[in-house]
């Protein structure tokens, strides 16, 4: 088989993956600007006749709808709760990875052992438990509730994936900072910190998108517009008898938009593009 | 005037203790290496005087001031890593200005210094490159520019060669030498190499777990060995250390008996501090141990035996020859080589006055830790 050949049966195959995993969200993403009818209409219409953005002014009430859902209640609270929890996994998770990394200390491994082990509990196996707890403590339909259970649910991950990222630095780097007259603080932002950057902003984005996507948690302990979060929003699009599948679309638009910008931004730092030549390899 | 001095310095790690209460006196623009092999405590000594390990018991004393507390910042050290430890992200310029950077010097003061350094070095065309776009002896020189732009009172080198190719390693051994001429700066360096520690020291410091074996100038260690170790490590091919006893031999001469029925007498030198019945070991470099008309014009009293070598190295201007007395392999040196065919029989010869004589029970050098 000759190169071109090659390169074109892999360039279809690469296609088709692609198609098959993006379909789903583009058709998400399409039946957001398409009329409910054009929807659900039987056999499946494929290309869209009409594009309207009728459904967005039904979600935040424009003009003559009922039915207006508060999603600039909900996306303030996903917006707060998402980057609060992840502000605070990430800053747990530099410590704790710093210090899985650079220091001995008394059941580090069984610590980190019982970090990873947590991983493995499904979250929603936590729903009820948590939901009694946070009941007694008065948590429930809080956004301090739910920060604290998506605190919870990455800082193992932040900590073990930023603990890979400063175990890749040599400590040496730190040493020569230190004699070359730096504090250990200093030596920390100013050498090993811009090292990590890349697998901190790694952590940092799946932190967030953890918490911005979740929904299984969400909907046990959020009740009302002081903590419901978009995903959870996405169910008041489901009535007794109705389903709004073009509104449900229209906001799951708005859900992923910001989460995809982001990833974009964090993106070039995602590639750990970093290349380590200050040492011997 | 920068001295650095160890006064009863312990290591500690836990219970385990690697470094046993050394002492040691840097004088002022010194260049001293510590030698040894791996897990010697040569390191860990060094850290100890960088402030990047804690010592346990004792005191490190820097120019005027008891330094036992003080962090790296504070001792005005500069270091030169085995690894380089240049920052990957800063391009080689920022590495040199860095350490002046963070003491808060003027941007003009700065650059003055780093391109002073840089011009020491030759790194002119590579200033604004990252490490990682350059070679291991260009690191290597940016590591050490780094080092002298901040004008410290004493240089640290942890192994700084090891990671080099074998040629680029004895072109910057020459540059390090050269550059201490220039700087006149104390300078102590860490090496597992003898031959770095031959070339490039003042003083060599020999250590062995954790101890100071013995400190001296390259030819008084390679002269006067105070023990069989010192003997053994110090010299390549290392020394010959054959089992011997001291017999009485004919006019009152005293003999060692090696094995084969080879009698040597004992050395001048050593004559006063042997007995009769003891046993020695009998340590022979293979240069004093030649072939007849291949040896050194001016080599002093000698004693020939005949021995059969088995294998030879040629090297050029001399052959290594592996020869066994009893059940040890010795070598000999034969100078202006001629080729060895087989088992060849030959008549070597031994010069008396470089043999050394080690106590056999303790390893120590006969004539005493303070010889003449």
């Amino acid at each position: 088989m000759s190169t071109q050949t090659k390169s074109i049966i892999s360039w279809v195959v690469t296609f088709i993956v692609m198609l098959i995993i993006t379909t789903p969200g583009l058709w998400v993403i399409l039946s957001g600007f398409r009329p409910l009818q054009e929807i659900l209409a039987k056999p499946a219409i494929w290309i869209p006749q009409r594009l309207t953005l009728d459904n967005f002014r039904a979600i935040f009430g424009i003009g003559e709808t009922q039915i207006a859902i508060p999603v600039l209640a909900y996306f303030r609270n996903s917006i707060i709760i998402a980057t609060t929890s992840t502000a605070i996994a990430i800053i747990v998770g530099i410590s704790g990875g710093y210090a899985f990394a650079r220091y001995r200390f008394k059941f580090k491994d069984t610590l980190f052992l019982g970090l990873m082990l947590s991983r493995t509990v499904p979250g929603i196996a936590l729903s009820l438990p948590v939901f009694i707890v946070w009941a007694r403590l008065g948590w429930i339909d809080t956004q301090f509730g739910l920060i604290l259970v998506y605190v919870a649910l990455n800082v193992p991950f932040t900590i073990w994936l930023i603990d890979g990222f400063f175990r890749q630095i040599p400590k040496e780097l730190a040493e020569a900072a230190e004699v070359d007259g730096c504090t250990r603080w200093q030596a920390f932002w100013k050498i090993e910190f811009p090292l990590a950057k890349s697998g901190i902003a790694s952590a940092g984005i799946f932190a967030f998108l953890t918490s911005w996507n979740e929904f299984a948690l969400a909907s046990n302990l959020t009740r009302s517009t002081n903590s419901k979060t978009l995903p959870v929003g996405l169910t008041d699009f489901i009535a007794q008898f109705t389903t709004d599948w073009a509104g449900m679309c229209a906001m799951a638009f708005i859900i992923i938009t910001p989460a995809l910008i982001l990833t974009f931004i964090v993106q070039k730092h995602l590639i750990a593009g970093l290349t380590f030549g200050g040492v011997k390899g | 005037m920068t001295e650095v001095s160890l006064q009863q310095v312990v290591k500690r790690y836990g219970q385990l203790e690697v470094v046993h209460a050394i002492d040691l006196e840097i004088r002022h623009s010194e260049f001293v290496v510590l030698v040894g092999p791996s897990g010697c405590g040569k390191s860990t000594t060094l850290r100890m005087i960088a402030g990047l390990e804690e010592i346990s018991d004792g005191k490190i004393v820097i120019g005027d001031r008891v330094v036992n507390k003080l962090p790296p910042r504070d001792r005005n050290i500069s270091m030169v890593f085995q690894n380089y430890a240049l920052y990957p992200h800063m391009t080689v310029r920022d590495n040199l200005g860095f350490g002046l950077k963070i003491a808060k010097h003027s941007d003009s003061e700065i650059n003055k210094r780093v391109e002073e350094a840089a011009e020491i070095l030759g790194l002119g065309m590579l200033m604004d490159r990252l490490p990682a776009e350059l070679s291991g002896g260009q690191r290597q020189r940016v590591a050490m520019g780094r080092a002298i732009v901040r004008n410290p009172d004493v240089f640290l080198f942890d192994e700084p060669l090891s990671n080099l190719d074998a040629k680029l390693r004895v072109q910057m051994r020459t540059e390090i030498k050269k550059l201490h001429k220039r700087v006149n700066n104390t300078i102590i360096y860490v090496t597992h190499d003898q031959v770095e520690a031959m070339t490039l020291a003042d003083r060599i410091v020999i250590m062995r777990d954790g101890h100071i074996e013995q400190v001296g100038t390259p030819l008084e260690v390679f002269d006067h060995p105070v023990n069989t170790f010192v003997a053994s490590f110090i010299g390549s091919p290392p020394m010959n250390q054959l089992d011997g006893k001291v017999i009485a031999g004919e006019g009152g001469e005293n003999q060692i008996a090696l094995a084969d029925n080879i009698t040597i007498p004992v050395p001048n030198r050593a004559k006063a501090h042997v007995q009769v019945g003891q046993y020695v070991i009998v340590g022979i470099r293979p240069d004093d141990l030649t072939p007849k008309n291949h040896g050194m014009k001016d080599s002093g009293e000698t004693v020939s035996f005949d021995l059969t070598v088995s294998i030879s190295e040629p090297l050029g201007t001399e052959t290594i020859l592996f020869s066994q007395i009893g059940t040890k392999e010795v070598q000999g040196k034969m100078l202006n080589p001629r080729p060895i065919e087989g088992d060849e029989r030959l008549n070597f010869n031994l010069s008396l006055d470089r043999v050394h004589v080690f106590d056999a029970s303790t390893g120590q050098n006969v004539l005493g830790p303070h010889h003449g």
